[in-house]
């Protein structure tokens, strides 16, 4: 990860060439097993996300796609019971490993929920908190401009600019979520996980956060949950389908909406499951 | 796809389930204000009895004494220094006397008299005025007005408690015959001779001390007691003033109802106080003492002061130690302890803690901090430190009910960004859990605030002359105190405990006002 | 295939399908007739398949509205969005093939007495593969069948092979009797017609290959890319 040697890689406006190290995936999962106490809940996942790209999720609900989702920030961990086995890994390094302190991991992935829950901080607040507990800014300049610049990116900047000290919590949904979007960017993750961002937003709001995934694709691996098709096939390039923990099939979007090889994915994405 | 049938009016069945339900509906709402005014009722009940009591002992009489300061009296060789005159308490008490002595000469060298007008006055009522000159010695020498107050019994009379009277217009004097020993036949107009045969009618015999009620007779500053009554005249035995303002003034007739023997303030101290009151000598001022002095042994010296600091002493140390650990303990409990049989076990230990009675805390203090570590008896250190005890179950609980409630997401939302445990619990959770924390420890405090039973075992029930001025010095807080006040015989202490009770519960209004406007003020809505 | 959960999807496919395949029954009867009147010089068989172009085009623009709707409404994935934009792409097919056999039927009834009965059966030996071929094709669309699809659209060969020996034998009799020339060009016309209905029935077996494999028949040649 970037350390405070100038300006941050992330923060930059040059977009360097390819950030992996040898241009393969961002994430390579690796044998991913999930139990809850006794119970498997997910079976022997496999599957790397690509960097600058968005993998979308989908399948039923309880299939598993969420808890997998957690497995790659170590949210998991926060759960008693939870078990996680296999190899998650990044940069050659593996994640799961108890030796690696999840909480530099999740200033490395970050995570956008279901219900935008932005603190009950004032906006400035909620953005700063991340760098500030990390040390990524040095003084109240740097840290101003690194607000400025996750909330541009977050593509809020126009609107909150003169009510920086306003709550967090007097935005509009759509506008929380976005702003739990910047505050995710603020501490310069190599990866974004989203949890079902749209589900709690109006279609306006939602193709808002369509059109900032788009733009956000071009800097970061993008995992995204979704229950909806239609936007895991709008937004992603890459698409995996989970079925009661297994992974069904993985594949290119398009391929997968259009031409699917496997039969169970075929009827849920036609809407003959059941 | 509506039916056409059933549009807005309901169905016979449906509509007789609809009157059914809202019959319970307004039943319940009647249960429910019933019970509401049942409780206000009852608090009402109590704030009254106990305020009209209270009321009393608000304001008391004080009485001036223009004296001058005779060194010789207040400051006399060997004994001048701020210090011996500020002591000095015999020779201010004697300047009062010899003033009461010059205003009603008829005392003379009449033993049992001059015990009487000794008993004005408590000698340590004039120990600020001796403070007072002990300050600015340039006022010895000087005429000063010495302020003291009332007997307590005398005051009670004047307030129209203790004992009683019942007062009538006498109509008007005709004719004063002075008869032996200073006594007088008076006869006077219809209005008195009505009086008279009245008195005379429900008192047969009258002879003075048989056991019946006492009728006295004032006019101005003089007052004189009947001792023989018939239809249209009265033989009357002055005790002070002179007879001649009988005839000039509107004589009043004072029925009182118990006799001389079985009262504390004899006719004598009662024609006194009335002369004094006529003299305009006599000022109803609000007790302040209440506030202002410590305990004493005399109900109109008595005051709250040291059980009031000593309360917010035993308060700071009950908060001191029940408040950080307390919400410590919770915060460890709810957030970071894993969930096993240790934890389940600790738990229902707390919850089982809060339900002891508080009597037991106070017998654990007595073990555990007086005898085993030897702390002093009745030290507020000591009754805060049982107090925390008892308040540790209270503020654990109200504290992970608080913490309780901060939803889920707040957590995540924390963690997602990179927050370790620690950071979380400290940088959001905690203080969106503030109000209901603070609020659970206030509560906690107010209960321990109004605690006695426990303080008792601790020793605190001692008379405590003296503010307390550390938490190791001797102290008593103010429930005990209106327990001791309330154990004490005289009359004239049942005002003064509820004066206290109205204290001790303005207290309490004010902490659980504090909790109100607390939790109005900062609770948020996620 | 297991219906659809919205069982109001599944019914309208349904109907998407049915009026395929009616365009696709009538249309095959068009070339029948067509050629049965040009052999027996039937007039009024000869009207008959001119009036039922209209009815054919009244299907392909209601099939057209259905699609539409179908995708506005229903966002369709894979298997079915394959078969809606077939559908829409083989009613178009069926449309021209309509439109052709129309063709023919009228330069029917337009033929003049020089037309001699061997002429009429060069064209007619010609119809009968092109109605062969469009029968196939029909039945590879409702049975849904890759192999049966591939059939046809592996004989397309045949048919232009047919096309060119015909059109020589229609050149000889021209040749033979000039007085047959409106008539002989007529019948290249025919001829022609016949072709093209041919061709479309090879993009219709392209589009049935497309619906239920979900690839290209026209890059079978090229060796495909192993997918993840």
């Amino acid at each position: 990860m970037d350390t405070n040697q100038g300006t941050p890689a992330m923060m930059d406006d040059t977009l360097p060439l390819s950030r992996t190290a040898d241009g393969g995936p961002r994430i390579d999962c690796r044998n991913i097993e999930v139990f809850y106490g006794e119970a498997r809940a997910i079976h022997e996942v496999s599957m790397s996300f690509p960097d600058r790209a968005v993998t979308a999720l989908i399948g039923p609900s309880g299939c598993g796609k969420s808890t997998f989702l957690r497995c790659l920030n170590r949210m998991n961990d926060t759960i008693e019971n939870c078990r996680v086995e296999g190899q998650i890994l990044m940069d050659g390094e593996n994640i799961n490993d108890p030796d690696v302190d999840p909480v530099l991991l999740r200033s490395r992935v970050g995570m956008v929920f279901q219900k935008p829950n932005p603190f009950p901080k004032s906006i400035f607040d909620n953005i700063a908190y991340g760098p500030r507990i990390h040390g990524l800014a040095n003084g109240r300049e740097d840290l101003d401009a690194i607000v400025e610049k996750s909330l541009r990116r977050a593509g809020l900047w126009e609107e909150v600019k003169d009510r920086l000290a306003a709550p967090g919590t007097s935005l509009s949904g759509g506008q929380q979520q976005r702003l739990c979007i910047a505050r995710a960017i603020a501490v310069q993750p190599e990866v974004i996980l989203m949890d079902e961002p749209c589900s709690a937003l109006d279609p306006i709001a939602t193709a808002r956060i369509e059109e900032l995934i788009d733009e956000l694709r071009n800097r970061y691996c993008i995992v995204i949950v979704t229950h909806s098709m239609q936007q895991a096939a709008r937004v992603s390039q890459r698409t995996a389908f989970f079925h009661l923990g297994n992974l069904i099939e993985l594949g290119d979007t398009n391929q997968i909406f259009t031409n699917p090889r496997e039969k169970r994915t075929e009827d849920y994405i036609t809407g003959r499951f059941g | 796809m509506t039916d056409k049938a059933r549009k807005s009016a309901p169905s016979a069945a449906s509509a007789k389930h609809l009157k059914r339900r809202r019959a319970a509906d307004f039943r319940f709402r009647y249960y429910g204000l019933t019970a509401i005014f049942v409780a206000l009722g009852a608090l009402a009940v109590l704030v009254l009895t106990i305020g009209s009591q209270a009321v009393s002992a608000a304001t008391y009489h004080v009485v001036r004494y223009e004296v001058t300061l005779d060194p010789a009296v207040i400051a006399p060789e060997g004994a001048s220094s701020p210090q011996d005159i500020s002591r000095n308490v015999e020779g201010f008490y004697s300047l009062v006397r010899d003033n009461l002595l010059t205003t009603f000469p008829e005392v003379g060298e009449d033993r049992m008299l001059r015990r009487e007008i000794s008993d004005f006055v408590t000698r340590l009522a004039v120990l600020p005025t001796a403070r007072m000159v002990a300050e600015k010695p340039e006022l010895v020498g000087a005429n000063i007005t010495l302020t003291a107050p009332l007997n307590d019994d005398l005051d009670l009379y004047l307030k129209g408690q203790g004992v009683r009277e019942r007062k009538l217009p006498a109509g008007v004097l005709s004719r004063i015959e002075t008869g032996a020993e200073g006594t007088y036949r008076l006869s006077g107009t219809d209005a008195f001779a009505g009086v008279m045969a009245g008195l005379a009618v429900a008192n047969v015999d009258r002879p003075v001390d048989a056991g019946q009620p006492d009728v006295l007779l004032s006019a101005g500053v003089s007052t004189g007691r009947l001792t023989a009554i018939d239809a249209g005249s009265a033989r009357m035995e002055l005790l002070t003033g002179r007879a001649e303002d009988f005839a000039q003034g509107r004589p009043t007739a004072r029925i009182i109802a118990s006799p001389e023997s079985e009262r504390t303030i004899s006719d004598r101290q009662i024609a006194w106080v009335l002369a004094l009151k006529e003299m305009g000598r006599i000022d109803r001022v609000p007790r302040w003492t209440l506030l202002t002095n410590s305990d004493s042994t005399y109900p109109e010296l008595a005051g709250g002061l040291a059980a009031i600091v000593g309360s917010l002493l035993t308060m700071l140390i009950t908060a001191m130690v029940a408040m950080p650990i307390g919400i410590l303990a919770a915060v460890y409990l709810e957030e970071f302890a894993p969930r096993n049989r240790v934890t389940e076990f600790i738990e229902v230990n707390i919850n089982n803690l809060a339900a002891v009675p508080s009597i037991v805390f106070g017998l654990l203090g007595a073990a555990l901090y007086i005898n085993f570590l030897g702390m002093p008896r009745s030290a507020p250190l000591v009754g805060g430190l049982v107090l925390a005890l008892m308040t540790f179950p209270v503020v654990i609980i109200a504290s992970r009910a608080a913490l309780k409630a901060v939803p889920p997401s707040v957590r995540s939302g924390a963690l997602a960004v990179g927050a370790s445990q620690m950071q979380t619990v400290f940088h959001h959770v905690v203080p969106l859990a503030a109000p209901g924390i603070l609020t659970g420890a206030i509560l906690g405090m107010a209960r321990a605030l109004g605690e006695t039973a426990p303080l008792l075992l601790i020793g605190m029930v001692a008379f405590v002359g003296d503010v307390p001025r550390s938490p190791t010095d001797e102290s008593t807080v103010m429930p005990v105190l209106i327990f001791s006040w309330a154990n004490n015989a005289e009359r004239s202490w049942e005002p003064l405990t509820s004066a206290m009770i109205i204290i001790l519960l303005t207290f309490l209004l004010v902490m659980n006002g504090l909790v109100v406007f607390l939790r109005r003020k900062y609770e948020r809505r996620w | 295939m297991s219906e659809h959960i919205v069982s109001a999807y599944s019914e309208e496919l349904e109907r998407l399908s049915s009026d395929i395949m009616k365009m696709g029954g009538m249309v095959e009867t068009m070339i029948t007739d067509a050629s049965l009147a040009l052999v027996s010089n039937d007039l009024e068989l000869a009207k008959k398949v001119v009036a039922r172009d209209p009815l054919v085009d009244a299907i392909e623009s209601d099939a057209e509205r259905q699609i539409v709707s179908l995708i506005a409404r229903r966002q369709p994935m894979g298997h079915d969005l394959r078969m809606i934009l077939s559908a829409m792409k083989i009613s178009s097919e069926l449309e021209r093939i309509g439109d052709l056999s129309k063709n023919i039927a009228k330069r029917t009834q337009r033929l003049d007495d020089h037309v001699n009965a061997e002429m009429r059966n060069a064209i007619m030996r010609m119809a009968q593969p092109v109605s062969r071929q469009l029968n196939n094709v029909l039945n590879a669309y409702a049975a849904g069948s890759a192999d049966k699809a591939k059939a046809v659209w592996e004989s397309d060969d045949d048919i232009d092979n047919h096309y060119n020996s015909v059109f020589r034998e229609m050149l000889t009799y021209l040749v033979e009797d000039p007085r047959r020339i409106t008539a002989g060009a007529h019948m290249l016309f025919m001829a022609k017609n016949l072709e093209r209905i041919g061709d479309h029935c090879t993009n219709i077996a392209e589009f049935v290959y497309y619906q239920v494999v979900g690839d290209y028949l026209s890059e079978l040649e090229r060796p495909k890319q192993e997918q993840l």
